[in-house]
């Protein structure tokens, strides 16, 4: 066991599997000698060399555009786009390109790409460097798409991702980069499609994701000072999706919510509300409720971003009022 | 203008202001081309004529359906460099991709029953006209949204890099790709990266229905642009298989030999509309008319005959090709539309569609 910052897992689980897969590469920009601007990918140039970690002009099609036409042509990829809002400038190739060509060639291309990319709110960047966006990417069909809350989960996560034979959009939080916990020696290798149970109770089921979880957590204390048993379950992968494990909480508990940082409109919790809605109806004691940030653009004062993602304050408050 | 100018089918700029074909470079007859390679030109440009009149006449009796994109007229470009790759290099096409599957050495039968939406079609009828891909041949796709194949092309040739083969990505886009910014990051890229990819510029001087010199900076919409990059701008008479062969040989051996990509562009025209919908209206009669007797396959036609060939030698490949030209709309024809299991198949690379357990 050592004690690892979410920041150092992203490039130990990067670094995992580097080792594992001579043929693995990465791309992006000032990945290699700066270490990525967020320090995610620190050490990698040195072990890997040069030509398996290559930083790239400011050209995110042309970033994209080469992982996918190295991945189709036998060569795995770990793609960075520096922050998540600017997959809005090569979309083309995530959601149309990469996400369909296996598809629309009868199943003749595998794209086994990663694109990490550094997402979420917290840091006061404002409205294009703080969005959440899994559900851009969740509601393409072809994109597996993940969202580690741990540094163990980054580590073992990432593993599973780079082993997908799909790609996979793989969200770093920017707001737990320097979060730590310990992460088990050895080899770690998580599985996509699995939530993870990170605390059980009887009286509602709460799904998190990402910087979520930690505040669902802190809710679920307070709650249990007032006799609530709050269950957290980590989403951690969107898609594919374990349903079998919200289903099988709400069973227990009757109350189902959601805790996402994505504006309100389409966020990943409709889609979980609305399946818990169809199949576990029979299960729920009262409505499902979603807490998410308003359907507004972040704005960047500390104050007013603080007002706009849930915090633990709103989840706690909003359980308590609506379980009355 | 610095652009320098390829010899083999110099192409005379004066007249592009009035959209008019060059004269034919009479010269290009004595490239060092050997008979047989320019039977197989004169054959796979006669494959790819016949092949898309027959794609044309289905689509009038109703039988492909959707949309298409005929490169008629455009023929010595795809058998040029069909040709001149090696059957391990990679091609990306755009959806105006028939003529390079099938200069890639894809077989007529499954992408005709593509084009019908069958089920023994190349794509088992999920990608149709816009989407032929065949891996086998290393025909990597044709992509329908303007750019993005540019940029992929490069990580085709950066695998090839990485894995120490002298494979190479040929990239084919129309003229009016060079104006969006794919183009030019691909090309910055593969400069940088010294990528084994041939960038190939069709610019049949019209994007949709709009003329390219009216929404281009530079009269030579990607030879003009390759100094920027670092690139020599070539200009090739994409009406002249040889000059295209010739062309795409050196550029091809170029990136083989490590000295990185290279950028060409190859002046032609589409005889038809820009797709099914367009009769193409928007074109003066004088230019269609200029450019129909530039024609590139009796021009080659007339080549072959000057060089000696026996006319009757021709028109047996001519014969042979409709034989298979008629084989392949008979099994396209005879497919199958394909049924409901197959809409659920690869998604992903297990096969399935799964999103939820
Ligand atoms: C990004 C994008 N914008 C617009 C279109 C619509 N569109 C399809 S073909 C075309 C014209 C392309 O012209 P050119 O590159 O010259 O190729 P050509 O069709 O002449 O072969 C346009 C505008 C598209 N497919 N993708
Ligand atoms: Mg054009």
């Amino acid at each position: 066991m050592a004690e690892l910052s979410y920041r150092e897992a992203v490039a130990h689980g990067i670094a995992q599997e580097m080792r594992r897969d001579p043929q693995l590469v990465m791309l992006g920009e000032d990945i290699a000698s700066a270490g990525g601007v967020f320090k995610t990918t620190v050490g990698l140039l040195d072990e890997f060399g040069p030509g398996r970690v290559r930083d790239t002009p400011i050209s995110e099609q042309a970033i994209l555009g080469a992982a996918m036409g190295a991945a189709m042509t036998g060569i795995p990829v770990i793609a960075e786009i520096m922050f998540s809002d600017f997959l809005a400038v090569c979309w083309d190739i995530v959601a149309n390109q990469m996400a369909k060509s296996r598809y629309m060639t009868g199943g003749q291309v595998n794209i086994p790409v990663v694109i990490r990319t550094a997402n979420g709110g917290g840091s006061r960047f404002g409205a294009q460097h703080s969005q959440s966006v899994e559900n851009w990417c969740m509601m393409i069909p072809g994109l597996k798409v993940v969202a580690p809350s741990t540094p163990a989960d980054v580590v073992g996560l990432m593993a599973a991702a780079v082993r997908d034979p799909d790609p996979v959009v793989f969200f770093e939080h920017k707001s737990l980069l320097a979060t730590k916990a310990e992460v088990p020696d050895g080899e770690i290798v998580e599985q996509l499609g699995e939530a993870r149970l990170v605390r059980e109770g009887s009286d509602c089921t709460i799904a998190a994701l990402a910087l979520m979880v930690p505040r669902a957590l802190e809710a679920a204390d307070r709650l249990a000072g007032d006799g609530i048993a709050a269950e957290i379950i980590d989403v951690r992968s969107l898609v594919p999706l374990d349903t079998q494990a919200l289903l099988s909480s709400v069973a227990k508990t009757g109350r189902f919510y959601t805790v996402e940082e994505n504006p309100r409109l389409c966020g990943w919790g409709a889609e979980l509300a609305s399946i818990v809605a169809d199949e576990g109806f029979w299960n729920l004691d009262g409505p499902v409720v979603r807490i998410t940030t308003p359907h507004i653009p972040l704005p960047s004062a500390e104050a007013l971003e603080d007002m706009s993602l849930p915090t633990a304050d709103r989840i706690y408050e909003t359980v308590r009022k609506t379980m009355d | 203008m610095s652009t320098e100018r390829a010899d083999p089918g110099a192409y005379d700029y004066s007249q592009r202001s009035a959209r008019l074909p060059a004269a034919v470079n009479q010269s290009n007859r004595d490239l060092p081309i050997s008979i047989e390679s320019r039977l197989e030109l004169y054959e796979l440009q006669q494959v790819l004529r016949q092949f898309e009149q027959r794609a044309y006449d289905l689509f009038m009796q109703n039988l492909v359906k959707g949309t298409s994109h005929l490169s008629l007229g455009m023929e010595a470009v795809a058998a040029g460099f069909g040709l001149a790759k090696r059957p391990d290099d990679y091609s990306f096409a755009t959806y105006r991709g028939h003529a390079h599957t099938i200069a890639a050495g894809v077989p007529l039968g499954p992408v005709m029953a593509e084009l019908l939406g069958r089920e023994n079609g190349l794509l088992k009828g999920k990608g149709g006209s816009m989407h032929l891909t065949s891996v086998d041949h290393g025909m990597m796709g044709s992509y329908a949204i303007i750019g993005a194949h540019l940029c992929i092309a490069n990580g085709a040739a950066w695998s090839a890099q990485l894995r120490g083969t002298d494979q190479v990505a040929i990239a084919f886009f129309g003229d009016g790709t060079t104006n969006i910014g794919a183009f030019h990051e691909a090309l910055n890229l593969a400069v940088i990266w010294k990528l084994p990819v041939v960038f190939v510029c069709e610019n049949n001087l019209y994007m949709e229905y709009t003329p390219i010199d009216v929404v281009s900076a530079v009269p030579n919409p990607a030879a003009d642009r390759g100094p920027a990059y670092g690139l020599e701008g070539i200009l090739v008479d994409g009406n002249d298989a040889d000059a295209v062969f010739h062309v795409a040989s050196r550029a091809l051996a170029k990136a083989r030999a490590g000295d990185g990509p290279s950028l060409i562009e190859a002046v032609t025209y589409r005889h038809g509309g820009h797709s099914r919908a367009d009769p193409g209206k928007y074109r003066p009669a004088d230019e269609v008319e200029a450019w129909l007797d530039r024609d590139p396959i009796p021009m080659y036609h007339r080549r072959l005959l000057e060089l000696g060939v026996p006319e009757g030698d021709l028109a047996t490949i001519q014969q042979s090709v409709a034989g298979r030209v008629e084989e392949a709309t008979e099994y396209a024809k005879n497919g199958l539309h394909p049924g409901p299991e197959h809409l659920f198949t690869d998604v992903w690379a297990d096969g399935g569609s799964a999103w939820r357990n």
